[in-house]
């Protein structure tokens, strides 16, 4: 599960089922939650909250209180604060390195699938080079070279996510770039750049998208197991899945401290994969796929 | 078959070379002089210097290349300065581990997915079908870490059935060697068997619907017989595919398991080779497991053709 095992999943199934075009509550839930995240991180300096990094020797592993509303780690740091924080490194480090991700594999896979030859030869066969390290291994040789920081782990995992949007956009450019209104454009005169930004990239635009979200449930994940294994922000700052590992060593005194991250990280990923595929099945053309 | 084997062959040197090309620049273009590393406290300048001319660190970077390459050639892989063991054995010590996990979770991964997805195609749009689906789609989102703590709390701390940590060789104790891998495995294959259900779910209804089933039934066969062989066999194809996606998932979760739940693996020897900051043998393993990844999607590939005549003769 932990990889950047972005796979175009082909599930066309042909459910006898007629499935509505109304949105379900189950998505609505979702949108609820991701803007709870959102909020609780955007507005974490405002919020009354412990500091994060504070350590209360006497009161370790305290439990809820009214002064520490989900009680406090092994050294006696608010739980809650270091939740809210540990949102904030999920959110930027799931948001911006499929930004990365999105920016240069989209712009790519859409010049490979419109101009094809030889460029179209070279990026697929310098994705298939970054396609042949399985995610998680490149990702953590890197970081161990390079350093563990959130900029240096967010261009990483960024650069680890360009192949799959790569060959989204590709794939959806070597379909339209067929396409009559395209053929038309051509016809007209107009220039590849104006083909490609004016007439392509909205039409790439909205699979590029439900897949952008799809990824960012992906990326918290690798960030997750990255900083779970300690291997990804560096202590003190707080991160969901740092947070799940220092847990781990008092699973049988204080279980909460592993499972209320767990439950958050579970919460906010399964949000964005059902946001996401609900929108994949909003842009697919495909019979049966609504 | 034999020309469509040969092209495949080819195709794979220049991705093994550009492999092990990015595996030697991320060691030497990104900043962690391995002098530095190995000299530890007592750097000097002179002392760092000495040591890079020794080992040939300030020869320029494509000399050093080839000559890294020539050694890897010849199954020489470095020897790490921590321990002194070469990286060539330190690997084929841990890697029956790391097999005997993946092959484990696939297992197991398969004997969850299969009868569920025939259960919910036969069924499909029931209860139960949206049921498991739903579980399905909500199991994609459980991280392999979040389902080993899971598992570790209620099996280990709560229940106290099984070890939550440890490891002892099959040929030792053929029990408990088992005994370790349940949780581990179980671990891995909760993250593979959604994958499994849902395409073989969808694969299974399109096939249920196909003349020649109607044909077996008409004919009076056992509708066990049906589902399992007749049915089954045109999604034998889709189950190779699914298994050769979850390769490389399956390798990035293996490191976080063998981990957790101290497994002497490979992924353990990764991780631990950057936690001490062991360059050589990290740089080896890396390059050995995208080696291997390659060469079993190449495997993977094969098999297709094998399964698939229309690969072998069409538009491979």
């Amino acid at each position: 599960m932990a990889t950047l095992e972005l796979s175009i999943d082909e599930d066309v199934a042909v459910s006898p089922v007629k499935r509505t075009r109304r949105l379900g509550p189950l998505f609505w839930a979702a949108i609820a939650w991701i803007i709870l995240v959102f909020a609780a991180a955007g507005l974490v300096g405002v919020l009354p909250l412990p500091s994060p990094t504070d350590m209360d020797m006497l009161e370790r592993r305290a439990p809820a209180s009214p002064l520490h509303w989900l009680g406090t780690d092994g050294l006696g740091r608010d739980e809650l604060a270091r939740l809210i924080y540990g949102a904030r490194i999920s959110l930027i480090v799931g948001l911006c390195a499929p930004m990365i991700g999105v920016t240069i594999g989209g712009a790519l896979g859409m010049l490979a699938g419109y101009f094809r030859g030889r460029l179209e030869t070279l990026v697929v066969g310098s994705m298939d080079v970054l396609l042949a390290f399985p995610p998680l291994i490149l990702a953590l040789a890197v970081t161990a070279y390079l350093g563990q920081s959130l900029l240096n782990l967010t261009c990483i995992l960024g650069v680890l996510g360009i192949p799959a949007f790569m060959r989204v956009a590709r794939a959806a450019t070597l379909t339209l770039a067929r396409r009559e209104f395209v053929i038309a454009a051509q016809a007209l005169g107009a220039t590849h750049a104006r083909i490609l930004l004016r007439e392509l990239l909205p039409n790439v635009f909205l699979p590029l998208v439900a897949f952008f979200l799809l990824g960012v449930a992906v990326f918290i994940v690798v960030e997750g197991a990255m900083s779970f294994l300690g291997l990804g922000v560096p202590p003190p700052i707080s991160s969901w899945g740092s947070m799940i590992g220092e847990g781990r060593e008092s699973l049988d005194v204080a279980p909460s401290l592993a499972f209320i991250p767990a439950i958050t990280m579970f919460l906010t990923v399964l949000s964005f994969n059902l946001i996401g595929d609900t929108l994949r099945a909003f842009t697919d053309p495909r019979q049966g796929a609504l | 078959m034999l020309g469509f084997v040969a092209r495949r062959l080819l195709y794979l040197v220049p991705v093994l070379v550009a492999v092990s090309l990015l595996t030697f620049l991320i060691a030497s273009l990104l900043p962690g002089d391995l002098a530095y590393v190995i000299l530890g406290d007592q750097a000097t300048p002179e002392k760092v210097e000495a040591l890079r001319h020794d080992m040939g660190l300030d020869q320029p970077i494509w000399w050093r290349y080839l000559g890294w390459l020539g050694h890897v050639l010849q199954g020489d892989f470095g020897r790490s300065f921590r321990t002194g063991q070469t990286v060539l054995q330190a690997v084929t010590e841990r890697l029956p581990v790391s097999f005997e996990l993946m092959i484990l979770a696939e297992i197991i991964g398969l004997a969850i997915g299969v009868p569920l997805a025939i259960a919910c195609a036969v069924r499909s749009g029931s209860a139960f079908d949206r049921f498991m689906t739903g579980s399905a789609f909500g199991m994609l989102s459980v991280p392999t870490f979040l389902s080993a703590i899971l598992l570790i709390y209620l099996f280990a701390v709560e229940l106290r059935w099984l070890p939550a940590t440890g490891y002892v060789p099959f040929q030792e104790d053929p029990v408990g060697n088992l005994r370790f891998f349940v949780l581990p495995a179980l671990t891995l294959a909760l993250a593979e068997w959604p994958g499994i259900m849902r395409v073989l779910r969808s694969d299974m209804i399109a096939t249920l619907q196909e003349d020649y089933i109607a044909m077996a039934k008409a004919k009076g066969l056992k509708p066990s017989r049906i589902l399992f062989v007749h049915a089954l066999k045109p999604s034998s194809l889709t189950l190779v595919t699914i298994t050769g996606i979850n390769i490389g998932r399956l390798i990035g979760g293996a490191v976080i398991v063998e981990t957790i739940f101290a497994l002497p693996g490979i992924g353990r020897l990764l991780v631990g080779a950057i936690y001490t900051r062991d360059l050589i043998i990290l740089q080896g393993v890396v390059l050995l497991v995208a080696a291997g990844f390659v060469i079993m999607n190449f495997i993977v590939d094969m098999l297709y053709a094998v399964l698939d005549p229309r690969i072998r003769y069409g538009h491979a």
